[in-house]
């Protein structure tokens, strides 16, 4: 049986400053196999990065239960990519890499890794040297490399070009492919998610409540396709509207 | 080439207002033609015959040692004290208060009482030292705590970055900075305030040395012991504290 994370979020709120509370999650529950790459879409304010703060284990404040495999995820190794990169900027590439391995693992992997990514002449650079095309796939590079049963995405194409985009999209498929693993991509832009997931949960407007589960049934190798895309966004979109509006 | 050149000029300006500031000495000391403002060379030979004594190296030595000594407690501590306030709010509400009382309060004030009530003991001066300097350090440490990014704490967090990995590569650089900041005023404080405590309350070190020569109106003997001193501290300054912020600072660049 393959594993899975399981998410049963009752209920999160945030204290405001005035002392009273404002509802950011309601009733968000799924199922994700380890093998799997679900993307969450929904606007923004929809408590979508709260919840993979609280998937990742950032943010304990919340009632309800976050499992791997049937067990609390403190130990599993997880992959996260934050909106911004958040490299050190005293370490190099390499070394940032390098921090999240295990003592005395192997670290050709890395060298490997930023190969791969196109990052093979920049090991040795401070991030600040870095565009932000870059830094983001030095990010992904560090996500990797632990091979991890999960991947949390957060927003990792935003404020890049749509070139740009499209690479590193296509770059994480490849690598996806290469070393299986769950992947939970936040986005809001229903065409990155047809374009990457094998199933789109659609989010509500805040309070975030999952409206709909929905399966992107366009063959991945039509997946360069814009107007199949198109096609597929325009069959989804009024499901989100309409569950929304309900 | 261009950076090697103005490197070449710093060096050059540097030297040549040493040499303006001498210049500027030797010309007063001998227009002025008093005892109480002797020549370079009037200074020179006082140095040389402590030295000669082996009195200059043993009380420099003694002094150096308290200022180390005092410098130590206060960095370990300060920065103690500094980040746990950074980190608790209990902590910095209460403590707060008698953090700005001892900031105020003036070196001789405290050297004073500590000696009042400790006695003249080595423990009393450099206790008095190390009280004088720690509000300093754990004011500005607590700053470093307070400007630790959350974005790498979390980023440590979801990668399970054991505690020792995250202190040292993820906490420390980002302190560092300010750890080198009360470094640098530290030392400079510090080793006037000891001078004041041995010239209060001990009978060696450089702070006596001046105390004894002030009573017998001996400028020349002043004047080699306090510049002895002052150039060891401006070559610990060089050697040893502008390296390593140059070292911490290198990713800058």
């Amino acid at each position: 049986m393959t594993r899975e994370l399981t998410v049963a979020i009752e209920e999160k709120s945030f204290i405001r400053p005035d002392g009273g509370s404002r509802i950011v999650l309601r009733d968000v529950a799924f199922r994700l196999e380890l093998s799997e790459f679900v993307a969450i879409v929904g606007p923004s304010g929809a408590g979508k990065t709260t919840l993979l703060n609280i998937i990742a284990g950032l943010d304990h404040r919340f009632s309800g239960s976050v499992q791997l495999g049937g067990k609390p995820l403190a130990a599993a190794p997880i992959g996260f990519v934050f909106q911004e990169p958040r490299l050190l900027p005293w370490r190099t590439v390499f070394e940032n890499i390098a921090l999240v391995l295990p003592h005395g693992a192997d670290q050709s992997v890395i060298t490997r890794l930023l190969a791969e990514l196109g990052l093979a002449d920049v090991g040795a650079t401070y991030p600040s040297r870095l565009s932000l095309g870059m830094a983001r796939r030095v990010a992904l590079a560090r996500a990797l490399v632990v091979e991890p049963e999960l991947m949390l995405l957060d927003e990792p194409f935003v404020s890049l070009d749509d070139a740009t985009a499209h690479r590193l999209r296509a770059l994480l498929l490849k690598l996806w492919r290469k070393m299986p693993c769950g992947i939970l991509l936040v986005t809001h832009d229903l065409r990155e998610a047809v374009e990457l997931a094998d199933r789109i949960l659609l989010f509500s407007a805040a309070p975030g409540r999952l409206i709909a589960d929905v399966a992107v049934t366009l063959p991945r190798d039509r997946r360069n396709d814009r107007a199949a895309i198109d096609a597929t966004c325009a069959e989804i979109a009024p499901q989100q509207r309409l569950a929304a509006a309900s | 080439m261009p950076r090697a050149a103005s490197l070449g000029v710093g060096i050059l300006l540097r030297a040549a207002s040493f040499m303006l500031l001498l210049a500027i000495w030797e010309i007063a000391a001998l227009s002025a033609g008093s005892k109480t403002l002797p020549t370079i060379e009037a200074v020179a030979a006082a140095l040389l015959d402590e030295l000669a004594r082996g009195e200059l190296l043993h009380h420099l030595a003694v002094t150096l040692g308290r200022v180390f000594a005092a410098f130590t407690l206060a960095m370990a501590f300060g920065s103690a004290l500094g980040l746990a306030m950074a980190r608790w709010r209990a902590f910095d509400l209460v403590l707060d208060g008698w953090v700005v009382l001892l900031l105020n309060l003036p070196a001789l004030v405290i050297a004073v009482l500590a000696y009042v009530w400790f006695g003249l003991t080595e423990a009393a001066a450099i206790g008095a030292v190390v009280i004088n300097k720690l509000p300093l350090v754990a004011m500005t440490m607590r700053e470093g705590g307070r400007s630790l990014a959350h974005e790498f704490a979390e980023m440590a967090t979801v990668f399970r970055l054991g505690r020792w990995r995250r202190f040292r590569h993820v906490t420390t650089p980002q302190l560092l900075p300010f750890f080198l900041v009360s470094a640098r005023s530290g030392l400079s404080l510090i080793w006037k305030i000891v001078l004041v405590v041995e010239l209060l309350g001990r009978s060696d070190g450089v702070g006596f040395k001046l105390q004894l020569y002030f009573q017998l109106f001996d400028v020349p003997h002043i004047l080699a012991y306090a510049l002895a001193f002052a150039a060891i501290v401006q070559l610990i300054e060089w050697g040893l504290l502008q390296p390593l912020e140059r070292r911490a600072g290198a990713w800058r660049r």
